[in-house]
């Protein structure tokens, strides 16, 4: 072949050598500048209508590299690639293909995408014209997924896996892969023609393929691609399929273990980039065990390979065969091999891959010593990893624990030796589950004292001896080593040390202290009393000390019990480490959801009965929230229920039972939630009805008014109440009615409302008016009922079939915008008036959509002036245990939980 | 699929930037800048892959070259690495004994053997002969 240094392009010689001889960064700039200009005006010559192949690729280059995509010649350009694509020169077609796929804009897609298919499929496109044109097809689909009508060409693009040109089945290949994740059932032929092709390659000699063997090993590239492209689809079920796929992945396997036959790293390479594929779709499929133990075994000879590459591909794959009921118990015989990974790796992320295989193949079995490997590699690992690290050792700790005095030791061992890497959410953890565990409180105080008794200690050892000892401190205070003026004045020998918000938590364990230890109180005060504490510039920390000396001063000895007393447990939940260490992979936990799933421990701690206050793990915020609950500007202030005996702030809490009791109708006013008319309250005097009508998000609520007595009502005086936000959220407008109600009459006032935005609280209607009652004394009606108003009423409903709803529901998935409720039923549990419940709700129940036919589904749109907000509602029946579990997904989370509210008292 | 493909050599210099995704001109600079830096202080006993924002990094070098693809974090790594290897024989194949100046001097050819080989991210053509003859049959037509 003709060496082509190149000669045929002089202008372009010269540029360069024009550049290399400006003497300035300027001079450079304007050298280009110049040669750009050029560039340009030979557009107007126009370099791709030239018929010269070398212009016109030049032309095309320039196109690719350097036109921005909204440059105003693009419509040149897309007309230039128009004529290329239907030229009789298949080079030419060429070139416009590669230059498509290169740019691949928007506009692009619309122009070409419709045509490309035919040009794919014909029997008369050449070959190399056939690879452009399906990877072109698949750049377009990327820019614009809609752009390509799959049904109508699947089986002819499917069709070329079985080509005769290996580059056309590669290319097809690639674009079959992208087409089918967007539309598998259109595709779902290639799994055949793929386990087919694969098998002709996987049981040839590398001489076959002559062209297509690299290194020895036949076409692996292709192999790769088919073999990824198989885990788009479930194991094939077809028998014939299913057993010549097993056959192939057997090869495989049996080919790993061949005496080499070349000593060329290529050739190893390419062989195992095929292996470590099929390695993937065993997992994929992961329903067959032989294989899988096989695979794993595999693995485990890599793990001591010289090559540093495998070593690291094993641990990666690993990962994924720990996370296989069928592979977890072969992973673990490895075990030794990959905590010696651990220590004398070179490569960093190699150890990294060590660490997250430790974290997949940890049990019960072997937490313990897997924990202890993992703190001590702690000591010394790469900083970028440290803060990972710990939380998985923090999660391991806590999921493994069948003794929970060994968590405490892990987590207060994890501060010592990686302080800095502890994250909030771990130290939160670790004070939620003493809080939770009577069984472990006792010594976790003991170990948090000692701790502490060392002289240097991290501010995260404070921070939890702090919380600890001024909750438990107590139970370690017989010890005459760590009495009440000890401990305090040891907690206080770091108080100086500390930032801000640790002498805030101190503060609070110390008044803690005033009530557990009356004895040092004054001592307390004397620290709260200082200047430094009472006059701190932070207004948090001020107020801690101002309040918490005023409490102690002016509190009794009870008061401060109740006010002071130990920590109610933490709620259940997901522990929010777990949230944490998914955060900071977002792209992985994404693409590998499904696996991870199976991969990570849940931190869910077990429940062990024999503890007392059973096993409850919360969220980690609640911490520090729970802190400030105690601090006095909350505690004097009026209780709720003192709050909602003003009027104009009634809260509406439709969970709870009693109400108000200012409102008649507290109790059964809820019933409305599902239906539109009734009687609102009546008693020997009058009778008041409602009838409420919508449209969007407007309300039209008929009031009747009935009067019972043979006299008249004077003075009849309706007001509505719309207190605080409620006020802004709604529009009401009343029409104004005449003060005399007639004997036996019945008198109808229209109230018209808008909703402005959706709102929570209820709408109250205050009534006034005076009667004589039997003995023809007079007497006054003073009395408020709550509306009939309630978000779910300005529901529009939706119909959707089952994909869609599907597709909604999982795209609403953030933890915000779901609301759920377990709750047990009040009334029988039958179909009928569970549906009529549903349907009165406004939003539309869906038949067929929910694949469990037990279950129900609704969807509608909250309509508001400012937004339209979309709801999807979800009960789950269990008739045996007589629950239902209610969920609402909506794009706005304060709708989720209110309609959690009001629908979860309805049944 | 691939990301972008860039040549780079020890001093950090660009010989070939081929992207398949779409990048403002300083983010391409910033990206070029981050590889350079993350790729030279790996040695031999290192891996040839690196993670990379939010993708990894496939490299391999030659002499004074640094050959990097970047792609997706679920890719099999030794088939790009692989693939590399194919890229450079071909490279050597068509240029005689290929050094960086072909590259410098050459672009405009270095960017069609990546045309044949890479298209739309994904590897288009691995058959060495295939892609040679293609190109003859190209060079023969200037």
């Amino acid at each position: 072949m003709p060496a082509v240094k190149g000669d045929g392009m002089r202008g372009l010689a010269v540029f360069i050598s024009d550049i290399r001889n400006c003497k300035s960064k300027e001079a450079e700039l304007k050298r280009i500048n110049k040669e750009l200009a050029n560039i340009r005006s030979k557009f107007k010559v126009n370099l791709l209508s030239s018929n010269k192949y070398t212009e016109k690729q030049i032309g095309y280059l320039f196109i690719s590299v350097l036109i921005e995509q909204n440059s105003e010649l693009m419509k040149l350009i897309i007309q230039g690639i128009k004529n290329d694509l239907v030229s009789r020169n298949p080079v030419h077609v060429n070139l416009a293909l590669q230059c498509i796929a290169n740019i691949g804009s928007r506009e692009m897609a619309e122009a070409f995408a419709p045509e490309l298919p035919k040009l794919l499929i014909s029997g008369d496109t050449i070959d190399f014209v056939k690879q452009s044109a399906a990877l072109c097809l698949l750049k377009l689909f990327r820019t614009m997924p809609e752009c390509i009508n799959c049904a109508e060409y699947a089986s002819r693009i499917v069709h070329l896996l079985n080509d005769s040109h290996m580059g056309v089945v590669m290319s097809a290949s690639s674009l079959i892969e992208a087409l089918s994740k967007k539309s598998p059932e259109d595709f779902k032929g290639c799994v055949s023609l793929s386990i087919s092709r694969l098998s002709r390659i996987v049981t040839s000699t590398y001489t076959d393929l002559q062209d297509y063997t690299y290194y020895f090993v036949p076409a692996p590239w292709l192999c790769v691609k088919l073999l990824r492209l198989l885990q788009n689809y479930p194991p094939p079920e077809d028998p014939s399929n299913k057993s010549r796929l097993l056959e192939c992945l057997e090869g495989i396997l049996n080919r790993a273990q061949d005496a080499p036959k070349s000593k060329k790293v290529q050739h190893s390479n390419a062989k195992n980039s095929v292996l470590f594929e099929a390695i993937s779709l065993i997992i994929h499929m992961d329903s067959e065990p032989n294989l899988l133990v096989r695979a794993c075994n595999q693995l485990g000879t890599f793990l001591s390979h010289r090559e540093t590459n495998l070593r690291y591909l094993a641990l990666e794959s690993m990962c994924l065969l720990a996370t296989s009921e069928f592979s977890h118990e072969a992973v673990k015989k490895h075990q030794d091999t990959i905590i010696n990974a651990l220590k004398t790796e070179r490569d960093v992320s190699v150890r990294q891959r060590a660490v997250d295989l430790l974290y997949a193949m940890c049990d019960r079995t072997n937490a313990s010593e897997i924990v202890a490997e993992m703190l001590t590699y702690l000591e010394t690992a790469d900083y970028s990893i440290r803060e990972e690290m710990v939380l998985k050792v923090a999660i391991l700790a806590e999921k493994y624990a069948t003794d929970y005095t060994w968590y405490v030791d892990v987590i207060l061992k994890l501060i010592r030796i990686a302080g800095d890497y502890v994250s909030e959410e771990v130290w939160y953890r670790v004070i939620q589950i003493v809080v939770n565990r009577e069984d472990v409180q006792g010594y976790a105080a003991k170990t948090c004292f000692e701790a502490l008794q060392k002289p240097a200690c991290h501010e995260n050892m404070v921070k939890v001896g702090g919380y600890i000892l001024g909750e438990f401190g107590n139970l370690i205070a017989g010890d005459q080593r760590s009495s009440p003026s000890i401990q305090f004045h040891m907690l206080h020998s770091k108080y100086h040390l500390c930032s801000i918000s640790t002498r805030c938590l101190l503060l609070t364990a110390y008044v803690k202290f005033c009530n557990l230890f009356p004895e040092i109180k004054p001592m307390i005060q004397d620290v709260l009393n200082t200047d430094h504490n009472l006059r701190n510039p932070d207004a948090e920390l001020q107020q801690r000390a101002v309040e918490y000396l005023a409490m102690s001063k002016i509190a009794s000895a009870d008061v401060l019990a109740t006010v002071l007393e130990e920590m109610p447990p933490f709620a259940e939940k997901e522990s929010s480490l777990l949230a944490k260490l998914k955060k900071s992979k977002p792209q992985q936990e994404e693409e590998n959801a499904e696996k991870e799933k199976k991969a990570r421990p849940s931190a869910v701690m077990a429940n062990d009965s024999s503890s007392s206050t059973g096993v409850v793990s919360g969220s980690l915020v609640d911490v520090d929230t729970a802190q400030k609950e105690h601090t006095l500007s909350d505690v004097f202030q009026p209780s709720p229920a003192a709050a909602s005996s003003d009027r104009s702030s009634v809260e509406m809490r439709p969970a709870s039972t009693g109400g108000d009791p200012d409102v008649f109708n507290a109790v059964d006013y809820l019933k409305f939630v599902t239906k539109n008319n009734g009687i609102l309250y009546e008693d020997d005097n009058i009778q008041i009805g409602c009838k409420l009508e919508t449209r969007s998000n407007l309300a039209r609520l008929g009031m009747f008014y009935g009067n019972k007595t043979g006299g008249a009502f004077t003075n009849f005086n309706p007001s509505i109440l719309a207190g605080g936000s409620l006020g802004v959220q709604l529009q009401v407008q009343a029409k104004p009615l005449d003060a005399v109600v007639g004997a036996g009459a019945q008198v109808q006032q229209l109230i018209n409302i808008v909703c402005v935005q959706e709102f929570t609280k209820q709408l109250i209607m205050h009534l006034q008016f005076s009667y004589h009652d039997k003995n023809s004394v007079q007497q006054s009606f003073d009395k408020c009922l709550y509306l009939p108003i309630f978000i779910n009423k300005f529901f529009e409903p939706t119909e959707m079939a089952s994909e869609q709803f599907f597709n909604r529901w999982k795209a609403l998935s953030q933890t915000v915008q779901e609301a759920q409720k377990i709750f047990p039923a009040k009334n029988p549990m039958e179909k009928e008036a569970i549906r009529t419940k549903l349907a009165g709700l406004g939003s539309k129940l869906l038949d067929d959509v929910d694949p469990n036919p037990e279950n129900y589904v609704c969807a509608g749109i909250v309509h508001t002036q400012s937004q339209q907000i979309g709801a999807l509602v979800r009960l789950e029946p269990n008739t045996q245990a007589k629950m239902y579990r209610l969920t609402i997904r909506s794009s706005k989370d304060t709708v989720s939980k209110q309609l959690v509210e009001l629908i979860s008292t309805q049944f | 699929m691939i990301r972008f493909i860039l040549i780079q050599n020890r001093a950090g210099k660009t010989r070939l930037a081929k992207w398949y995704m779409n990048l403002e001109d300083d983010e391409k600079q910033k990206l070029i800048e981050e590889v350079h830096a993350c790729v030279t202080v790996r040695d031999a006993k290192h891996t040839n892959f690196v993670e990379f924002r939010n993708f990894k990094i496939v490299y391999r070098r030659y002499a004074g070259l640094y050959f990097c693809i970047c792609v997706d974090i679920l890719d099999n790594n030794l088939y790009y690495l692989e693939a590399i290897h194919n890229f450079v024989e071909v490279l050597n194949e068509y240029f005689h004994n290929v050094c960086e100046l072909d590259l410098v001097f050459n672009f405009y050819k270095v960017y069609s053997v990546v045309d044949e080989m890479f298209l739309a991210g994904e590897v288009r053509e691995t058959s060495q002969t295939k892609v040679l003859k293609q190109l003859l049959m190209l060079t023969s037509l200037e």
